[in-house]
């Protein structure tokens, strides 16, 4: 490249020197533009030359080549070096951008780790992930990167999660915690037992993904290949037409004149300059979107995405966190501590979601001692005698059967009414929680021209209600079962516009079937949950929900600059073959239409890597 | 089954997309798919005849793109 930029740099000031000085002599001009020629075109010839042999005549080498050697032929020394020099200018530019681009995604790959430390023998080894075995110890220093999956059991840390998630905030992690690959250890040495091999772990998945991203092309990618494919040979031959035709047919038409607008065609007529700004637009589309935290399977997903008509959602944990906690505490009589205490100390042997949240929820140490007897009653709840008191705790059902009054609590959730002593004390509510950003997230997709949002959910009716309520969503089928999900992703599909597309968002647990039926299948929280890695086709790593905002956005912005750059592109194209025809424009134009529309198509795609004015 | 290749030494999008066909007419390629921007090719063919095959898709380079190189990963 650097070479090539001083081969530019020279034949430049040879052509303009050129161009200014006039001499007496006009030869010594065309020798200076010859050498400028030679410099910055010998490597084209050479190759023309080379596919000439092969038979290969519409390869933009030798197009170039013709287009130049003729105009040094009819002596239009100027413009012979012009075209090559412009076309230089502008393919030594296209190779940087294309570099720029794989840049973006290259940041991504900067998560492959290089090595693992390993404990064996007593002794402390590197080696490559590769060899690292189930259940062996590696110890991760700070800086280094986690080198496979597995779970923390000795030391602390925090790590830096921003390759995977795009989310800046470091995370805590310590004994016990399950970390992935790909994170980068920030300050403290933590021993790790591996619980994944290097080809199933998080960042092994995670780099296929992203090589293989660009190996599904989108509409507009095969529309532009084909348009290629005759638009060159078409160019082709009406210039050869147009050099031949109208000098013998029509009378007082000079050969010059005439070869003069056909070689201005072959100028045109390369379609490279169309087709790289395309490809371009949707590598740097993914790129920027896995900078987010958003992994896109394809540029076909890509440019799905902008057309989103439908929004199905699954509720548990895509719009909820999927976590049942603790929403309230209602005590009757006693303190709302001692009301907990004695649910926590209750249900302390039971590992019912329902108990875990309530003994999060007490958060205290549990004194075994005082548990001195549990029973569970099932489908009622639980009695239990606690110190020197009698407990029960369970639904109404339970509180009917003992004869306790007690205040029926309306809310929606899981209620757990208790009696201490056969006297009422109150009740505790436990329900999923919605996560912060849902609401937002369902009010920004109407507007952005999402026209129907759907939540699927396996819950009662009135939680579902609730839940869709407080959002904002349109529609809301509950209790289903989940074959019940896929069929309404089916008659969802049936019903939408021909050219709309339907997204299916899940947490990849359970909906694998739904998340490929759907036209675009989104998994949330990608992180840890291999298999909705692998059926999605677009993978939120974070379990925000906005995050589907942003892809929308992204995809939005790369869809409009493809189109104008298609539009641009081709209108300038054609408008500059009618006016060589006419001979009105010279092969300036011709220059313009093919370097100088590159140039521009090639910066309008760049402008999608800035991803920050995305919000 | 696909099998990847690292493709180096394409000079633009149109070049590679020229050379995805020239490929894909080969016998015993069943698909054949070419990322310019990625520098990837993903070829779908018969394992037991993988010698040959490659050979040939190497042949086909050399005709088409002589400067590219590929290497199986």
């Amino acid at each position: 490249m650097e070479k090539k930029l001083i081969k530019i740099i020279i034949a430049l000031i040879l052509f303009v020197f050129s161009m200014v000085v006039k001499f007496e002599n006009v030869w010594i001009n065309n020798i200076l533009f010859i050498i400028s020629y030679i410099i910055v075109g010998f490597e084209i010839i050479r190759k023309a030359l080379r596919n000439i042999i092969r038979g290969k005549i519409f390869d933009e080498n030798f197009l170039m080549a013709v287009a130049t050697i003729g105009a040094f032929g009819i002596g239009e020394y100027p413009e012979a070096v012009a075209v090559m020099l412009f076309y230089q200018i502008g393919e030594l530019f296209q190779s940087y951008a294309v570099k720029k681009s794989r840049k973006s995604i290259a940041s991504l790959m900067d998560i492959r780790p290089d090595y693992a430390n390993v404990y064996r023998n007593e002794k402390e080894e590197k080696v490559s992930p590769n060899e690292v075995k189930i259940g062996e110890t590696i110890i991760v220093k700070p800086g280094e990167k986690i080198p496979l999956d597995g779970i923390i059991f000795e030391g602390e840390t925090t790590l830096d999660t921003k390759a995977l998630t795009g989310e800046s905030m470091p995370k805590e992690a310590m004994e016990g915690d399950e970390i992935l690959s790909g994170c980068i250890n920030l300050n403290g040495v933590i021993k790790v037992k591996v619980t994944k091999e290097f080809g199933e772990s998080t960042v092994s998945k995670i780099l296929d993904l992203v090589e293989n991203a660009s190996s599904k092309k989108s509409k507009s990618e095969n529309f532009i290949t084909k348009f290629a494919k005759y638009y060159t040979p078409i160019v082709v031959s009406i210039a050869l037409f147009l050099a031949v035709l109208p000098p013998l047919f029509i009378s007082n038409q000079s050969f010059s004149d005439w070869i003069y607008r056909a070689l201005s065609f072959l100028v045109v007529s390369c379609p490279c300059a169309l087709v790289i700004s395309i490809p371009l637009s949707f590598f740097s589309g993914i790129g920027g979107a896995s900078k987010m935290g958003i992994l896109i399977k394809g540029s076909n997903y890509l440019e799905a995405l902008s057309n989103v008509e439908t929004i199905v959602f699954d509720k548990t944990g895509t719009l909820t966190k999927g976590i049942f906690e603790v929403q309230r505490v209602k005590p009757a009589g006693i303190s709302e501590e001692e009301l907990l205490k004695m649910a926590a100390y209750s249900e302390y042997y039971s590992n019912h979601p329902i108990s875990k949240s309530i003994k999060k929820a007490y958060g205290k140490e549990i004194d075994e001692k005082q548990i001195i007897k549990t029973q569970e009653l099932s489908g009622l709840g639980i009695s239990a005698r606690i110190g020197n008191q009698d407990v029960l705790i369970g639904n109404e059902k339970l509180m009917h059967k003992h004869q306790i009054t007690f205040t029926k609590c309306n809310d929606i959730g899981t209620i757990l009414y208790v009696a201490i002593e056969g006297k009422y004390a109150g009740y505790i509510l436990i329900a999923d929680k919605i996560k912060e950003d849902s609401k937002i997230a369902i009010n920004e997709l109407k507007k952005n021209n999402v026209k129907q949002t759907v939540m699927l959910t396996g819950d009662k009716k009135e939680v579902g209600e609730s839940v869709s309520k407080e959002l904002g969503i349109d529609k809301v089928y509950a209790e289903l079962l989940p074959n019940g999900k896929v069929e309404k992703v089916e008659e969802l599909l049936k019903e939408k516009s021909e050219k709309g597309k339907l997204a299916f968002v899940g947490d990849g647990i359970n909906d694998s079937p739904a998340l490929a039926l759907a036209d675009i299948g989104i998994a949330m929280g990608g992180l840890g949950a291999d298999s909705s890695i692998e059926a999605a086709d677009i993978v939120i790593m974070t379990d925000e929900p906005s995050k589907i905002i942003k892809a929308i956005k992204l995809s939005k912005r790369t869809m409009r600059i493809v189109k104008e750059n298609i539009v641009f592109a081709i209108f300038i194209k054609i408008a500059v073959l009618i006016l060589t025809a006419l001979g009105v424009s010279t092969m300036w134009e011709a220059v313009f239409a093919d370097v100088g529309v590159s140039i521009i198509a090639i910066i309008n795609a760049l402008r999608i890597l800035k991803i920050k004015n995305i919000k | 089954m696909n099998n990847k290749f690292k493709i180096k030494g394409l000079d633009c999008a149109n070049c590679a997309s020229g050379l995805e066909r020239a490929i894909q007419k080969i016998e015993g390629i069943k698909s054949a798919n070419i990322s310019f921007m990625a520098e990837r090719m993903e070829l779908e063919y018969d394992q037991n005849n993988e010698d040959e095959i490659i050979k040939k898709v190497k042949k086909v380079i050399k005709r088409e793109e002589p400067d590219v190189t590929i290497e199986k990963i």
